[in-house]
């Protein structure tokens, strides 16, 4: 070739400097058929340039969306679940509190005493109480009304010797005497009897106890199916890359370049399809939120409002999701990682 | 500067448990060397470019590359040393995903250098081999002489000491592989150590110098 070439000029330039002549016979052949020079000017400027260079590792393709699909998911399944499992925990606990907030006063019925009177000073001795924040006296009304289900409308209290009841709410925190009330009472104000729910609340502990780790080992088993999964998937995205990560190796690139490229890319693909099921979990949370909330007055809503609260996940349960889709991003660039960095052993040990 | 590009003394090869498929090899490739590496095909001419390229270790024997014996080469220094070699792959291995510029620039691209830094180099190779009008095409849309240029000015991009071709013809009609197998001696001028696999016996009766011939595992150079 005639010179021109900046290339060759620069190349030849480069070999003269660091090689010594004494080479090896060669031909000697016409310049008439190598390629052909290079354009005269910049040719910079005369050739379009790209704006971007394209990633090193293919993007859009059908195994990195179908990762991206298993993904979402995936992570929209662990979501769910944590949300459910954040739920009744919170419900569980709220049970348990709302019982330990407050204990019952019972007066039976008992001949030759006025049931008013017995009530008013069984409220009077248990308000001055310290740790006990009031006491209300049930009313007739809502009396009739909790028996409503068993005995009929229009019952008459009088004619039928019903005992009546004192609903005592706690102080937070500090807890009353109930062995010295419930001496006092039984002194003051005969057929009482004091209900500190005690085995209500034990029944109701190991119930939600057992709730939650009924939620908490389902969880524990999407989580594992998850880890599985996406393990397994990048893995597969990963194989479909091998020509990749194989020329990236012969060019010269050194095995930390490789890694971090597929990490990199296997991150974003992570975090995009965990974001996405993530989403979806928390605009479910949202919507089912909503719903109760607009039919809190009626039955369904009530049960709904009775077993879940107001069915709101709550912080823990939206900081779950955030911590669900980050983890699942790291993990599915850690397993893009370490596949590269295993390929490229492969490689080596041939 | 090192008296050999790469020396081999009775480097064997087996693939696990099996026959020894390269025997007792003993020969050497000094800098700015032309030679054609031949033999019937099974002879083990490509497990031999592996071996010249470090993607394979010898089951016995010592091969010295750029003056490093291969067995104490640590993992993180084989990198820089095959930013030395460049080799031409019988399938191409392109990136079908890059375009005919980032294919060619990809060398100096791992190596963390900026596209402006070699963007004028990049595309001064391209119109050298003849693909400057190719620069922004993908990879199947390029014809195989095409394809096998690019593949050339990707292993030339790094100004390498020693240049590996594994059968760069094989593909190509007879007036295509002639105007490679110059472009490949214009090279060799230029000071490169040059080894071409090849078992097209009319091809290398064009060019009078250094063969080595492979037969039943076993090496016979032709000075």
């Amino acid at each position: 070739m005639k010179g021109g070439c900046r290339f060759m000029t620069k190349y030849k330039s480069y070999r003269r400097k660091k090689l010594q002549p004494g080479r090896a016979p060669v031909p000697k052949i016409s310049d008439a058929d190598y390629g052909k020079p290079a354009t005269k000017g910049d040719p910079v400027k005369i050739l379009p340039r790209q704006n971007k260079q394209s990633s090193i590792v293919p993007r859009e393709t059908i195994a990195g969306n179908s990762l991206m699909l298993v993904i979402a998911i995936m992570s929209f399944l662990l979501c769910i679940t944590f949300g459910a499992v954040s739920l009744v925990s919170d419900t569980a606990s709220a049970w348990q509190n709302d019982i330990a907030r407050e204990v019952t006063i019972q007066i039976r019925p008992v001949d030759g005493v006025n049931m008013t009177e017995a009530l008013e000073r069984a409220q009077t001795i248990a308000s001055g109480k310290p740790g006990i924040d009031s006491v209300t006296i049930i009313s007739d009304d809502e009396t009739a009304r909790l028996l409503e289900p068993w005995l009929g409308a229009g019952l008459s209290l009088e004619e039928l010797p019903i005992p009546r009841l004192l609903s005592v709410k706690l102080k937070t925190g500090k807890r009353p005497d109930f062995d010295e009330l419930r001496r006092e009472l039984t002194e003051s104000v005969p057929g009482a009897s004091l209900d500190d729910h005690q085995a209500w609340a034990g029944r109701l502990t190991r119930m939600a106890g057992a709730t939650v780790i009924i939620g908490v080992a389902i969880m524990l088993l999407v989580m594992a199916a998850t880890v599985l999964t996406v393990i397994f998937a990048t893995k597969g995205a990963m194989s479909g890359n091998r020509h990749v990560v194989e020329v990236l190796h012969f060019v010269g690139a050194d095995d930390k370049y490789i890694a971090d490229q597929f990490q990199r890319h296997f991150l974003l693909l992570g975090l995009k399809g965990g974001a996405v099921g993530g989403l979806i979990a928390t605009l479910g949370f949202l919507i089912i939120g909503y719903w109760t909330g607009q039919n809190s007055a009626t039955p369904e809503g009530d049960q709904m409002t009775a077993l879940f609260g107001t069915f709101s996940v709550g912080t823990t349960g939206y900081s779950g999701v955030i911590v669900i889709v980050i983890l699942i991003a790291f993990l599915t660039a850690y397993t893009s990682r370490a596949t590269v960095r295993r390929q490229i052993s492969a490689l080596e040990q041939n | 500067m090192d008296k050999f590009v790469i020396k081999f003394e009775n480097v064997g090869l087996r693939y696990g448990m099996g026959p020894e498929i390269l025997r007792d090899l003993n020969f050497q490739i000094t800098p700015g060397s032309f030679q054609f590496l031949t033999g019937p095909s099974g002879a083990g001419k490509s497990s031999l470019l592996r071996l010249l390229f470090l993607s394979l270790k010898p089951t016995r024997g010592l091969i010295s590359v750029f003056g490093n014996d291969t067995a104490s080469i640590l993992p993180d220094e084989l990198p820089a040393i095959r930013q030395k070699i460049g080799i031409v792959f019988q399938d191409f291995r392109l990136l079908d995903h890059l375009t005919t510029y980032e294919n060619v620039a990809l060398p100096l691209r791992v190596r963390g250098k900026e596209d402006v830094s070699y963007r004028k180099d990049v595309i001064e190779l391209l119109s050298w081999v003849g693909l400057k009008d190719r620069i922004n095409v993908y990879p199947p849309v390029l014809s195989g002489g095409e394809k096998q240029r690019a593949a050339i000015a990707r292993a030339l991009i790094n100004q390498p000491k020693l240049l590996l071709a594994d059968e760069p013809t094989g593909n190509l009609d007879p007036s295509l592989a002639r105007r490679l197998l110059r472009l490949f001696a214009e090279l060799n001028r230029s000071g490169t150590s040059v080894v071409i696999a090849t078992h097209d016996l009319d091809l290398m009766d064009q060019y009078q110098t250094r063969r080595l011939v492979l037969n039943e595992g076993r090496l016979q150079v032709y000075d």
